[in-house]
């Protein structure tokens, strides 16, 4: 039997086998995923990245209970028309707090890692009830629920905590007035916007749907709202050396 | 199903071929090889894969990955593709960001290339609010009409473009109007009255029981500071004209109540913050082109 023909071990043999498939594809993973968690090329130290504010986490939460990231993606690759429309391509250090990351791999929509600060509230609170007002030949679904459902802020906390032990680095203290500061970026009540820009720098506090001083409660839409308004604002790319992270 | 027998591979004298060996109930198993043309084009790849690894980035060592000899890697890729981008069109951009914008229409080849450029500014940031077409729609101004909130000219267009209305930028434009029912200025008879007269200013139907007296009182004390004795708005304080037919959020009745009760104070980014100086002065000639340009 010559070398080529000892595949029949494998193929005769379906412990073998399994076990085979292990092995290449364990090799596959130390070579590919592993090295990204050591090696210095790959990380890169960025300014001004820092976690959600619980107001954008809990948005994040329903950004992901929505399946957005099935037609948006959060990632402007390096590509020279990707550049040209969106803005600087993603830093990986700019999802580094995203458990899990929203990349996706799909534009129904547009991408919308640098969409924060490109339109209104109002756009956006329009654009969420009823996307073909704004944009007529939108293909995006209508999420009307959003500004009516009030946001459930009694697990705030707990949403740090379990990111907390994912490895976002969220204190004690952040755990602890986690509903507060939802409440404060919202503008439900001015509680304590010091602490909360002190603990959150730059974040935007104000009344994202409008509808909150009138009603006197926040809504998921706020949420929503409050976290897309935050994508890709961390970095100012006006001072970040583009050859600093190339090595 | 019967036992399968493992037995010498042995030459099929139909096809030429030897048999894996199997053996089910009599029924055997051609060991039928690959397509040469195909294996060897299978091995060619694989060759040229480690040929790749020593040209490309490729491999992790201990403290950092392979370069690669022609030091090639997506970012700078990018920054050179960008590069050669500016060096193409840079002179037009050039000759842009030089030439005032009125006079822009006397040099037919810039002409083009600032509504082409202006265009694709516009469809990409601008589209979403205003209309692909800059019709606008219900609460985002109709740019192709010549109602302007903040003024039409070359530089309240421009202005307005790179500094925006009422966010952060400490040159947005700026003014509020007063939520007149919700902070309880006027009661709702009050605010029913005010409309009445403001539908009479613009000719819009009112009804015959209507007491447009007591409306304009209420008018000339809380509403003309900003938008005139006779109802003609301020461009300077973003104040509406409300004696022609363009409302921004609605004629109905209901809908001017509902503007009076809670103020409609929109807002729009300041695009200066996010786009370059040159394509916001496109911006400003396409926005000005479109048809309502003073």
């Amino acid at each position: 039997m010559s070398l080529w023909e000892r595949h029949k071990i494998f193929e005769t043999n379906s412990l073998v086998l399994f076990f085979g498939a292990l092995v290449v594809i364990a090799i596959g993973g130390i070579v590919e995923i592993v090295p990204l968690f050591y090696l210095k090329n790959t990380i890169e130290t960025v300014d001004g990245v820092r976690p959600y504010t619980p107001l954008e986490l809990a948005g994040r939460n329903i950004y992901v209970r929505e399946g957005c990231y099935n037609c948006h993606s959060q990632m402007v690759r390096s590509l020279r028309d990707e550049v040209e429309r969106y803005g600087h391509y993603s830093l990986a250090a700019e999802s580094m707090y995203d458990r899990p990351f929203q990349w996706g791999s799909k534009r129904t929509g547009p991408d919308l890692a640098r969409v924060g600060g490109k339109y209104s509230d109002t756009w956006h609170l329009d654009h969420l009830n009823a996307p073909s007002s704004v944009v007529p030949s939108t293909v995006m679904p209508a999420y009307p629920w959003l500004a009516e459902t009030e946001l459930d802020i009694r697990y705030i906390g707990e949403d740090l905590i379990v990111q907390q032990t994912l490895g976002v680095p969220y204190t004690d203290e952040m755990i602890e007035t986690a509903r507060r500061d939802a409440v404060t970026q919202g503008t439900l009540d001015a509680l304590d916007s010091d602490g909360l820009l002190e603990r959150y720098p730059n974040a935007n506090i104000r009344d994202f749907t409008g509808t909150v001083a009138a009603t006197g409660r926040l809504t998921e839409a706020d949420a929503l709202i409050a976290y897309l308004q935050s994508l890709g604002t961390a970095i100012d790319f006006n001072l970040y050396d583009d050859s600093a992270n190339i090595r | 199903m019967a036992d399968s027998e493992h037995n010498e591979p042995r030459l099929d004298p139909v096809t030429g071929y030897k048999t894996t060996g199997h053996d089910w109930d009599g029924i055997e198993e051609l060991n039928h090889p690959l397509p040469r043309w195909w294996l060897w084009i299978f091995y060619a790849c694989i060759a040229w894969s480690v040929v790749y690894w020593f040209i490309f980035p490729a491999w992790p060592l201990v403290w950092s990955a392979t370069g690669g000899l022609i030091g090639w890697n997506s970012r700078t890729a990018v920054d050179q593709e960008v590069a050669a981008l500016e060096t193409n069109r840079g002179p037009m951009i050039d000759r842009l960001t030089s030439t005032e914008i009125a006079a822009i229409k006397d040099d037919p080849e810039l002409l083009d290339f600032t509504r082409a450029y202006g265009s694709i500014a516009f469809k990409e940031n601008c589209a979403p609010c205003h209309g692909a077409g800059g019709g606008g729609s219900k609460g985002y101004p109709n740019l192709i009409d010549d109602d302007w909130l903040w003024g039409g000219s070359i530089d309240n267009i421009g202005h307005t473009i790179a500094y925006g209305v009422r966010n952060d930028n400490a040159d947005s434009r700026y003014s509020e109007m007063p939520a007149f029912g919700r902070d309880g200025l006027l009661s709702g008879a009050e605010i029913r009255e005010v409309v009445y007269y403001v539908r009479s200013l613009a000719e819009l139907p009112v009804p015959s029981s209507a007491d447009l007296t007591a409306g304009a009182e209420i008018y000339a004390r809380d509403c003309a500071s900003c938008h005139g004795e006779a109802g003609t708005g301020d461009q300077e304080l973003g104040a509406p004209n409300l004696t022609d037919a363009i409302w921004l959020y609605g004629s109905d009745t209901a809908d001017m109540i509902a503007t009076v009760t809670n103020a409609r104070n929109s807002s729009m980014p300041a695009w200066g913050e996010r786009l370059d100086p040159t394509t916001v002065k496109a911006l400003t000639f396409y926005v000005h082109n479109l048809g309502g340009g003073d």
